[in-house]
């Protein structure tokens, strides 16, 4: 670890390429935990919008007319207004009222993207499951109400595991796209990579550097989700069903 | 009789069929008529309800002294309608230059030579999971603000900069889309049109894109939606789009009651710009599915 700070900072020193993050341990930290905080982010999001969006997908299967209507209206206003300002409508419209504790806002700028990030992806990990429950056949359902499965029964033994498979694919663009949608947190001062990075890229005037190493990681975070991914679909695969 | 009692209680339904007729009290999952292109009213009606209900909250919050809620929004409409037009013509100029270079990075994904189809797919790749935040920030920070081409100095305002900052994403997605496209066309097309001595550009801009334009259509529109809502991340890097122009009327009134109402205004534009191309999208798709 010495040895890499040491060759970093002759690296400055011989070529001007500045990278702060490698042997200076305070930007090293920003980074790291930025870094850190970009993947909480992500992974909190993720477990919450897929247990949402499977509640979502059940609500849509409802027999209440009016159930199914606002669970398509929600996902018709997430899908189709710019996240961004759903973050700010949340950050700034709806947090002042809000009460709070003890002078602090009960829910701080990285709560706030959770909040509006988890309805965003519920969304649309809800209009996903939607098209995978679609492509289960027909008569696949109705075999399993005439052998007297229940509703929630046929939801989650029936249908869920074929819509999961058949949604993989669709599921992990989704994932990709909120570690990207992650960077919005940027704008309501979330700690994540891309602030940290700016953070370290105005304090420390590195600006191309700073940019090349944020690029590379986000490439790298996604590369490896795909990776994952990937196996997970393999693993999950069944013989004649979704290919 | 021990053994009776640990038999479980409730047993499995090993003979569901024998079981009387429950008939299931919906269509579950059944109707797929639906689909989610039926909400366009409800949507807009909700988005309204939700609007107008802000502005009475506010209304009932504001003293007497202060301006109405609907009257200040109405004062300041003209300026954010211009901030809006931003959106748009930025949207439009993105779009064109990502379509552009994007079908040149997509001819080049389905390139005969190996090195041309290799770096276009680092290209594709690169563009296409860097996140849009990010990819702005490189072009506003790493561009300069005007280059000099022999003795002309052509200035590169904010604007054009985080235009091109956008189209980068919508090039690779759009590489993408040709790419599939191109693939979708049965091999018996060119080896018919190569049969018929055309030649490998011949058969692609002839017979091949052609036949593309239809299939890339549905996926075309909906970058162009995802694009439009894109756009307000200029505000972060500093055009004066239309959130930046919310900031400065909120910054010239003053008032903390106009939050909701403005932002719900605000949503409520780019919905019912969004969501008509969204609607759209999905009519073409189930059309062209049938065929």
């Amino acid at each position: 670890m010495d040895s890499l700070a040491a060759w970093f900072k002759w690296l400055y020193e011989a070529t001007g390429i500045k990278l702060t993050i490698f042997y200076d341990h305070y930007d090293r930290l920003r980074f790291f935990e930025g870094l850190g905080i970009t993947l909480e982010l992500s992974a909190v999001v993720l477990v919450l919008s897929l247990v949402f969006g499977v509640i979502v997908t059940w609500l849509c299967g409802s027999s209440k007319m009016w159930l199914r209507r606002s669970m398509g209206v929600y996902i018709e206003l997430f899908r189709n207004t710019p996240p961004l300002v759903q973050i700010y409508f949340f950050y700034f419209a709806i947090g002042p009222l809000l009460p709070k504790f003890e002078g602090e806002p009960i829910l701080g700028s990285l709560g706030w993207a959770i909040v509006a990030l988890t309805l965003l992806e519920t969304a649309f990990t809800a209009e996903i499951l939607r098209a995978g429950v679609e492509a289960v056949p027909k008569a696949t359902i109705e075999a399993a109400q005439a052998l007297g499965y229940s509703r929630t029964q046929v939801l989650l033994r029936i249908i869920m595991p074929l819509a999961l498979r058949v949604s993989m694919p669709a599921l992990n663009n989704n994932l990709v796209n909120l570690v990207k949608t992650t960077t919005l947190g940027y704008a309501i001062a979330v700690p994540e990579l891309l602030h940290a990075s700016s953070q370290i890229w105005s304090e420390q005037v590195n600006v191309p550097e700073m940019m090349i190493v944020l690029l590379i990681t986000y490439i790298a975070i996604v590369g490896l989700i795909n990776q994952v991914m990937h196996w997970l679909e393999k693993s999950f695969e069944l013989p004649g069903y979704g290919q | 009789m021990s053994g009776h009692s640990s038999l479980p209680q409730k047993r499995p339904a090993a003979f569901a069929v024998m079981l009387p007729v429950r008939l299931p009290r919906s269509n579950l999952y059944l109707d797929r008529s639906g689909g989610g292109g039926l909400f366009i009213w409800q949507t807009g009606a909700l988005l309204l309800a939700i609007f107008l209900g802000s502005v009475a909250t506010a209304q009932v919050q504001a003293t007497a002294a202060q301006a109405s809620v609907l009257g200040v929004l109405l004062k300041w409409t003209p300026l954010l309608a211009q901030g809006f037009l931003y959106n748009l013509v930025i949207s439009v100029v993105a779009m064109l230059l990502g379509t552009l270079a994007g079908v040149l990075l997509g001819l080049a994904r389905v390139s005969v030579r190996a090195p041309v189809r290799g770096s276009a797919w680092l290209v594709v790749q690169f563009f296409r999971n860097a996140p849009w935040l990010v990819l702005l920030f490189f072009i506003m920070f790493l561009m300069p603000f005007e280059v000099t081409i022999g003795q002309h100095t052509i200035p590169l305002p904010a604007w054009l900069k985080s235009t091109i900052g956008l189209s980068l994403p919508v090039m690779a997605n759009i590489a993408e889309i040709i790419r599939g496209a191109v693939r979708s066309i049965p091999s018996a097309q060119w080896e018919a049109a190569r049969s018929l001595a055309f030649n490998r550009r011949q058969i692609l801009w002839q017979i091949i894109l052609p036949q593309c334009v239809k299939r890339m259509l549905p996926a075309w529109m909906n970058w162009y939606a995802i694009l439009t809502m894109a756009t307000t991340l200029a505000s972060i890097v500093g055009v004066s789009e239309v959130i930046t122009t919310v900031g400065y009327v909120m910054a010239a009134e003053a008032r903390t009651d106009l939050l909701i109402p403005i932002y719900c205004y605000v949503l409520l534009w780019f919905f019912l710009y969004c969501y008509p191309i969204a609607r759209y999208t999905r009519r073409l798709e189930a059309r062209f599915a049938e065929r």
